[in-house]
């Protein structure tokens, strides 16, 4: 069940979240709510899908269970602000952040860790 | 070039909404561009339980009403822009986006809105996410049994220390002032309630740790003495800072960086308006942005009326 309104696509399983990072070389996760400090990062992303089509973009409620794999990930520890912003290249976790990220931000960790 | 609109409304919080209500319900071919999240700071309010008419609502669901409602009269929404430049002289005003894309219209309201102040203090950016906050609907729960700080004394501040009492074993108010500028039952509210306590006329001066916030340092102000005290998480709640950066040297701001205007929110520039937070106003309150918001549209329809 999709618990975000937005347009960034809602990854609603833990299985689902496994195949997309299996399967694609960038990748890049948001999993937060509807709130102050995660709707700017989604707008952001959806902004970003179009102008990096190497990347793919999605978000994940941080409420379901399903998202154990980021909440509980090691890069995530001491984790204390929404949204946990995860970035995967080959299938590997390579940069976490905590918190609201501004454009700027995310198009730098983008250009460090996810260039081609 | 896009055609000539009615109204460019560059803002979509409350008041950008509102005039967005108001100008597309009167038929005037209205363009909203926003640089922000849709809703502004309304969206920072998890209930808001003093708008008139309503009992209790979340300030996101207000915010998506408002622009579903702006959308229906037939107001035009483009969100995530990059202004680049302002021309306001003449007629036709103009403004420019990053991308290249010049808007034009017949009148401008301005609605910015205002941000969140920072401490700018040493470790602030450091520890964002790791033990420092902004909002407590999205992190208390990542502080039960914690201590915490909040640093403040506005409504803001008293409400959501009260607020984080839910989750927090103590709370502690930082301010820098002897008395708060919270309305009176916020203050109270606060005060009786056993879990919080109060550092009066006080400043944080840095944030420590390793890797999470450990702890910080407090001043009192009229020592000058600092002290150090261990704690897990501070939010922070210092009020807003205008977004008028871009309109310096452009439209007339008092030394606060606040658009000054008159009753009919007229600013300065013959047929710009400003609306909202970025005004110069005693009281930030989403009923006063929406308030300025209908009074800028109105303003810009008798405007329009005089010069069609």
């Amino acid at each position: 069940m999709k618990l975000l309104e937005t347009a960034v696509h809602e990854i609603e399983t833990a299985e689902e979240l496994e195949k997309i990072i299996g399967e694609n070389e960038n990748v890049m996760v948001s999993c937060g709510r509807m709130g102050p400090m995660c709707i700017p990062v989604y707008d952001d992303m959806e902004e970003l899908e179009e102008e990096r089509p190497n990347i793919k973009f999605y978000s994940m409620a941080f409420d379901t269970p399903e998202a154990a794999l980021i909440k509980n990930a090691p890069m995530c520890r001491g984790f204390m602000g929404l949204p946990f912003n995860v970035y995967y290249k080959n299938g590997k976790m390579v940069k976490t952040t905590s918190s609201i990220q501004n454009r700027e931000q995310i198009t730098s960790i983008l250009d460090e860790y996810l260039s081609e | 070039m896009d055609d000539v609109f009615d109204v460019i409304i560059l803002g979509a919080g409350a008041a950008g909404l509102t005039a967005g209500i108001y100008s597309s319900r009167a038929k005037l071919n209205t363009l909203i561009l926003n640089q922000g999240t849709i809703g502004g700071q309304m969206v920072l309010t998890n209930e808001i339980a003093n708008y008139p008419g309503v009992e209790t609502i979340n300030g996101y669901v207000v915010a998506n009403t408002m622009k579903k409602q702006a959308k229906d009269f037939g107001c035009q929404i483009k969100s995530n822009v990059k202004i680049a430049e302002y021309k306001f002289e003449g007629q036709i005003k103009s403004v420019k986006l990053e991308d290249g894309r010049i808007f034009q219209a017949k009148s401008v309201i301005l609605a910015p809105g205002g941000k969140p102040r920072s401490l700018n203090i040493p470790g602030e950016e450091e520890f964002k996410g790791t033990g420092i906050s902004y909002c407590a609907t999205c992190d208390g729960e990542f502080f039960t049994g914690k201590e915490l700080i909040v640093v403040g004394g506005g409504n803001s501040a008293l409400e959501e220390a009260v607020t984080l009492t839910n989750y927090a074993t103590k709370v502690t108010i930082v301010h820098q002032f002897s008395q708060f500028q919270a309305f009176e039952h916020a203050v109270q509210e606060a005060k009786k309630n056993p879990k919080i306590g109060f550092i009066m006329e006080s400043e944080l001066r840095g944030f420590f740790g390793n890797g999470m916030l450990e702890k910080v340092t407090i001043e009192h102000l009229p020592t000058g003495k600092l002290t150090e005290k261990t704690v897990d998480g501070v939010f922070i709640f210092v009020g807003y800072l205008p977004n008028t950066d871009t309109l310096k040297n452009i439209i007339s701001l008092n030394d606060r960086n606040e658009i000054i205007v008159d009753a009919d929110m007229k600013t300065n520039i013959t047929g710009v308006f400003a609306a909202g937070d970025c005004n110069v106003k005693k009281y930030r309150q989403v009923t006063t942005a929406v308030a300025d918001g209908s009074i800028a549209a109105l303003s810009a329809a008798e405007y329009l009326l005089t010069i069609n």
